[in-house]
């Protein structure tokens, strides 16, 4: 096993200020989650789950306490280093799946790249790979809007691996998608998990929250259940 | 990212919007188009000044008699014959800032060849004149002093009266032809000078020794002549100085006490010139001024697209934010943006400017110069106009919250 956790949260706290209310979303959260695990994170709204899933992802920055990302402390990093961490590190897929619309699957996939400065040709290729991964290997050049809810899903799965990423953070992945849908694209993230891939579901369907190793629940910006199981199978009815 | 890709990317963006780019171009296109053709007109304009004001002569001033005052009527400027041929001797070597000076005396004669008669203005003068009026010879000589002082029969011709004596293009230089029916031999033809300001043929004229001048055609008076006297200054900012110079000297010489008017007249062209100069270039500005207006008009429309298009786009920037594009990616994805708006409108209004320009100068005989550097002025106002205006737009698109832009409703 590797000695250093993916991640380590130490005591985070996180505060906004909403006209004259402050909001305490995150009220002093310790977490750590080892490599290969699969995280499912609960609670109901307001608990403070986007909040976990925004720090964890780096797209927000703790008030107090210390985020630890593969033993790199990224709570103080600015904007730009923390965009940057995010394009090596993290792959997100979304709900609303947030594919760039009239910009084929190819080209949606290549987008991390692009910052990553990948040159063409590589871009291209590795694209096209994890394409094919995810089973679209025939439709590359489709754009979203030709696309059905669980190949836009899939194209955005292809997305958040191709730049090759410890974690992969997943915010309700199956929420816009039918049962049937959710259990092809629940594979796919079990099947990256097995590869060594971090993964972290936000999602309030037990259901779906079956399929991870762990299930921590947040209320109130606390955590207050923290169990590992054994994961569910997603098997795929051929 | 690499620059081309920047590039691609930006492009791809206004190529969605195709119509929408195409009305933002426009502005820039009108801009653009609007400033080259009224600095194609301000340079041309200023050319033709330049070219009036050297036919005319540099530097030059002219130097009148003024009007006699006979019982009531007054005979018109020159007439009063105040000038002696000793003020201009004066003139020629008292007057630190006059170069040059040359008698002028003028009168319409009938010009007789070996078939053909001609009437136009002859001149009596003296060899400075050419010099004052910038003027060469296309064919022989100039009459010289010693022909001059001596008043020998010598003509020289201008371009017109050739061609009416002796037939387009002729070269008539040792013939002999008659001046009021008296023999004068042709010793040189001038290069054509074209038209005065006010529409008068300079090459319509033919010019003999001043002595000559007085002995056979109208004579002088007591050592005075009928006629004015063309100086030029040492130099461009001589001028004002020369003219002080020569009013002083002639006052003294004609003994005109403090408060008494001057029997003379000294009209400074140069200073006419010049002003008229400054008069065409404040035009020039103006006209340029509200080109520039148009461009700005252009310029905010290209920054209100853009702004439009930042918040159209939210969710796309808060999605290039979550894969890896850092602030500054994003900001140079919306300043190529707006750069290229600009850049294509600055050279479809650089094409637009020249046929304008073009048009002009073709169609309505306008005095159009369209030097290289209005182009470069182009394209530097253009990437200018980009970078000014797309600049705001693109620090609040790299300055949006990823987390906010995801979940951003269009």
């Amino acid at each position: 096993m590797d000695a250093t956790p993916v991640i380590e949260l130490e005591n985070v706290v996180r505060t906004y200020t909403m006209g004259d209310n402050e909001v305490r979303a995150l009220r002093g959260v310790s977490l750590r989650v080892e490599k290969g695990e699969s995280l499912a994170i609960m609670g109901p709204s307001g608990s403070g789950k986007t909040t976990l899933m925004n720090t964890l992802g780096c797209l927000d920055r703790p008030t107090s306490g210390h985020y630890l990302l593969l033993g790199q402390d990224v709570s103080r990093l600015s904007k730009a280093e923390l965009a940057t961490v995010r394009g090596r590190r993290i792959g997100f897929v979304f709900q609303s799946f947030n594919l760039l619309a009239r910009t084929s699957a190819l080209e949606n996939v290549e987008l991390p790249l692009l910052y990553a400065g990948v040159g063409g040709k590589e871009r291209h290729r590795r694209a096209r790979e994890a394409l094919e991964k995810v089973g679209l290997g025939k439709r590359l050049d489709h754009v979203p809007s030709q696309l059905s809810g669980g190949q836009q899903q899939r194209v955005a799965i292809a997305r958040a691996l191709v730049g090759e990423p410890e974690i992969i953070m997943a915010d309700e992945p199956t929420g816009n998608l039918d049962s049937q849908t959710s259990v092809e694209v629940m594979a796919i993230l079990q099947s990256l998990v097995a590869q060594g891939i971090t993964v972290i579901l936000v999602t309030h369907e037990p259901d779906i929250a079956a399929h991870a190793s762990r299930v921590i629940v947040l209320k109130d910006g606390h955590i207050i259940d923290d169990r590992r199981q054994e994961p569910l199978k997603a098997e795929v009815p051929s | 990212m690499n620059p081309f890709t920047t590039f691609k990317t930006a492009f791809r963006a206004l190529f969605r919007n195709k119509l929408r780019s195409l009305l933002t171009v426009l502005g820039i296109v009108i801009g653009i188009a609007a400033v080259i053709t009224m600095v194609a007109i301000g340079q041309g304009a200023r050319q033709q000044m330049a070219q009036v004001f050297e036919a005319m002569g540099s530097n030059m001033l002219v130097v009148t008699s003024s009007s006699q005052n006979a019982s009531g009527a007054k005979s018109g400027a020159g007439s009063s014959m105040s000038l002696t041929w000793d003020d201009v001797q004066a003139i020629r070597e008292e007057c630190p800032a006059v170069a040059l000076a040359a008698i002028s005396m003028s009168a319409r004669v009938q010009l007789g060849a070996e078939d053909q008669n001609w009437n136009t203005q002859l001149t009596g003068t003296e060899p400075d004149f050419f010099a004052i009026r910038n003027w060469k010879v296309a064919e022989g000589a100039i009459f010289d002093e010693e022909a001059s002082s001596s008043g020998a029969p010598e003509i020289v011709l201008g371009k017109t009266v050739v061609d009416n004596l002796f037939g387009e293009g002729a070269n008539p230089v040792g013939q002999t032809m008659r001046v009021n029916g008296k023999p004068f031999e042709i010793v040189g033809v001038l290069v054509a000078k074209g038209q005065s300001p006010q529409g008068q043929d300079y090459d319509d004229a033919a010019f003999i020794p001043a002595h000559a001048f007085e002995r056979k055609v109208q004579g002088g008076l007591g050592g005075r002549f009928r006629g004015q006297v063309y100086i030029s200054a040492v130099d461009e900012d001589s001028t004002t100085k020369a003219a002080d110079q020569i009013a002083g000297l002639l006052r003294e010489h004609h003994h005109i006490d403090e408060g008494e008017d001057d029997d003379f007249n000294v009209r400074n062209l140069a200073e006419q010139a010049q002003s008229k100069k400054q008069a065409t270039d404040t035009n020039t500005t103006l006209l340029a001024i509200v080109a520039a207006v148009s461009l700005v008009v252009g310029g905010i429309g290209v920054m209100n697209i853009m702004l439009v298009s930042v918040v159209e786009r939210t969710r796309e920037i808060g999605i290039r934010m979550a894969v890896g594009a850092r602030p500054i990616d994003v900001l140079l994805q919306f300043l190529v943006e707006s750069l290229a708006l600009a850049a294509i409108g600055g050279g479809l209004g650089l094409l637009g400017g020249y046929g304008m320009a073009e048009y002009l100068s073709k169609h309505l005989d306008w005095p159009v110069l369209f030097p290289g550097s209005i182009a470069a002025l182009a394209v530097a106002v253009s990437a200018g106009v980009g970078i000014v205006f797309g600049l705001y737009p693109a620090i609040k698109a790299s300055q949006l919250d990823p987390i906010t832009a995801l979940r951003y409703e269009a």
